[in-house]
């Protein structure tokens, strides 16, 4: 079962990557494809889901569902898991599914794992006891030092939150139908102690997970010079403008710009590192690029061990010779 | 007014700066050789606590759940303010999941004398799992705001917060008592005080097994530790018996060295790189 989250009934890309890992998921072990949305004016829209593979969408409406709130969507999908019983419960790592879902899982006491990377089904044996089918539950820990695969054999269900980026949304092109099944809970007043003042949600002006090129500044091209370069060879290129978290933190680019850990995964056909040292976070966010291109002064940065072309070089003067090298190609 | 607040926080190695020294030859991370610090957002949730204090008054309790060591940030709680100290340690916590986290810190609160407000970072940088603060309100059964970047206003009532969501942010409104997990944006911790420091140099963990929350005298002369027994803690629901999450297999990131080809600073150099690429369609 998957948590279907909505913002203004639009469904999360992340829902929707979810769904279709899931599909493949279900297709392998014989089960089905559920999901379970809160707010309000689902039936326009759930049915939709058919696409990416969701068999049965759980509705949960109310007016006052709307909006994300911890308590009430708590005791919606409690009472959803409890009824239907599903044996993974799937949510995105978002701000929402990070709130909820523990508040879901200490509720079942059920385990649930953060943030994972990868989802796959295998075996486990512990004391002589062996499980079959479990969901392997696969993340970064440590900072991205290690990947940890967790098993939950003994809950029902197994609960996961999953990053955004790291599936793939499969849309099929002659859809079935997702059968809309209208479920009710009994809401108290007191089931919604926290009020919505206002909610401000710019639109993505960046989105760096659909672009074909990235070319990303670090710490060495955080200069307004260079992030002037970084932005015509991106621009150049058809591409955006990435960073590392440090030139974010220093407030030179919005978070929107950052690759990594605490930012976006992105696999772009070239991704272009202009001063960035390659600290292991950044790595977990860019390794999976077609094509890396490292440009740093210090021939010893990290980056370069990932990189498929290292540069070694004054970072502004290398991104000038290859604006140069593009433009007279055209 | 005066308001009972309790602070969560964690000793975690430090995930975010490895340095050399913590690297094996085979090029994995040997994570006890990182340093242990204290959880930077569990910093910004002190600081938060601290805040509210001198504006409003109020007693600020700081609570961490380890080994003896972890005393060390208990210790940092109150060089920087914190009025009382809380270890909560036991072999019997060994591990511990999310889960039975949350529930022997749940024990452990309940053996207060209530609070008004309870602070974690929004996550540690041991697991990033952020889950232990909205385990631990949903265990005390009390609303929780999580991502806070700041505070707007405080009542003894009532809170209104920032929450940070993807591309934006919501303003809400709770009412007290409330769980809060709170993000690096939301402040600049302030350092250790000269004299708070001096004062609490030697603290050293006091076990207490009696079931009073109540600091005799001020100031207080011990940290005070509490074992599985202390908290009247369910022994089956806490450490690895307790976790419903079990690690089934670690893999260290090798930090495999492609094969880079080096392309030369140089206009012909990169004229060829960027030919390469154009034929390849890769641009």
């Amino acid at each position: 079962m998957v948590f279907i989250e909505q913002n203004d009934n639009v469904p999360a890309d992340v829902s929707l990557e979810l769904l279709s890992r899931a599909r493949e998921l279900a297709d392998n072990l014989g089960l089905e494809v559920e999901g379970v949305a809160l707010g309000y004016g689902l039936q326009n829209w759930l049915p939709n889901l058919g696409a990416y593979g969701c068999d049965r969408a759980y509705a949960l409406e109310d007016e006052r569902l709307a909006h994300f709130s911890s308590i009430p969507y708590t005791k919606g999908l409690v009472q959803i898991i409890q009824k239907h019983q599903p044996r993974f419960m799937l949510f995105g790592a978002t701000t929402t599914g990070r709130d909820v879902a523990p508040r879901v899982a200490s509720t079942l006491q059920c385990g649930l794992t953060a943030d994972c990377t990868d989802l796959q089904i295998g075996d486990h044996k512990f004391k002589k006891r062996s499980y079959q089918d479990i969901l392997l539950q696969i993340r970064p820990a440590f900072g991205g030092n290690i990947i940890a695969t967790i098993v939950s054999p003994e809950s029902r269900p197994s609960l996961a939150t999953v990053r955004e980026g790291v599936m793939k949304k499969k849309e099929t092109h002659s859809p079935p139908t997702c059968r809309v099944i209208q479920e009710s809970c009994p809401w108290e007043s007191g089931d919604f102690p926290t009020e919505i003042l206002e909610v401000v949600r710019q639109a993505k002006n960046v989105d760096l997970k659909t672009e074909k090129v990235i070319v990303s500044a670090g710490m060495g091209a955080s200069s307004p010079e260079s992030l002037k370069l970084v932005r015509e060879l991106a621009d150049l290129l058809g591409g955006e403008v990435g960073s590392s978290r440090p030139v974010v933190d220093g407030g030179f680019l919005h978070k929107e710009h950052q690759v990594g850990q605490t930012g976006t995964t992105v696999r772009p056909n070239l991704y272009i590192a202009c001063g960035i040292s390659g600290q292991i976070q950044h790595r977990a966010g860019m390794s999976e690029a077609k094509r890396i291109i490292a440009v740093n002064s210090d021939p010893e940065a990290p980056i370069f061990d990932i990189a498929h072309y290292g540069i070694v070089g004054d970072v502004n003067q290398v991104l000038q010779r290859m604006i140069k090298a593009y433009k007279q190609k055209l | 007014m005066s308001l009972n607040m309790l602070v969560l926080v964690k000793q975690v190695p430090d995930t975010q700066n490895v340095t050399g020294e913590a690297m094996r030859p085979d090029g994995t991370v040997n994570r006890d050789a990182l340093p242990a610090i204290f959880n930077p957002e569990d910093l910004n949730a002190l600081e938060e606590a601290l805040k509210i204090k001198d504006r409003l008054g109020g007693v600020v309790t700081a609570m961490s759940m380890g080994p003896p060591k972890a005393a060390d940030v208990v210790k940092e709680c109150l060089y920087r303010g914190a009025d009382k100290g809380i270890l909560v340690s036991d072999r019997g916590f060994a591990g511990s999941d999310t889960l039975a986290t949350s529930y022997a810190l749940t024990c452990a609160i309940t053996r207060l004398s209530g609070f008004d407000l309870v602070f974690c970072g929004r996550q540690a940088i041991d697991g990033d799992t952020a889950q232990v603060g909205p385990q631990v309100a949903e265990k005390l059964g009390v609303n929780q705001l999580t991502c806070v970047a700041d505070i707007l206003d405080i009542s003894r009532d009532r809170i209104v917060v920032k929450r940070q969501i993807e591309n934006g942010y919501e303003k809400l409104a709770a009412s007290l008592p409330v769980l809060l997990t709170v993000t690096s944006e939301a402040n600049e911790p302030r350092s250790a005080n000269a004299k708070r420091v001096m004062g609490f140099k030697r603290i050293v963990c006091c076990e207490d097994a009696e079931g009073t929350d109540c600091w005799p005298c001020e100031p207080i002369e011990h940290i005070k530790q509490w074992d599985i027994q202390a908290i009247a803690a369910d022994a089956e629901r806490c450490g690895f018996s307790g976790s419903a999450t079990w690690v089934k297999k670690i893999d260290n990131v090798v930090l495999t060295a492609r094969e880079t080809k080096g392309i030369e600073n140089s206009e012909p150099g990169i004229s060829g790189l960027i030919n390469e690429l154009m034929e390849e369609h890769i641009i």
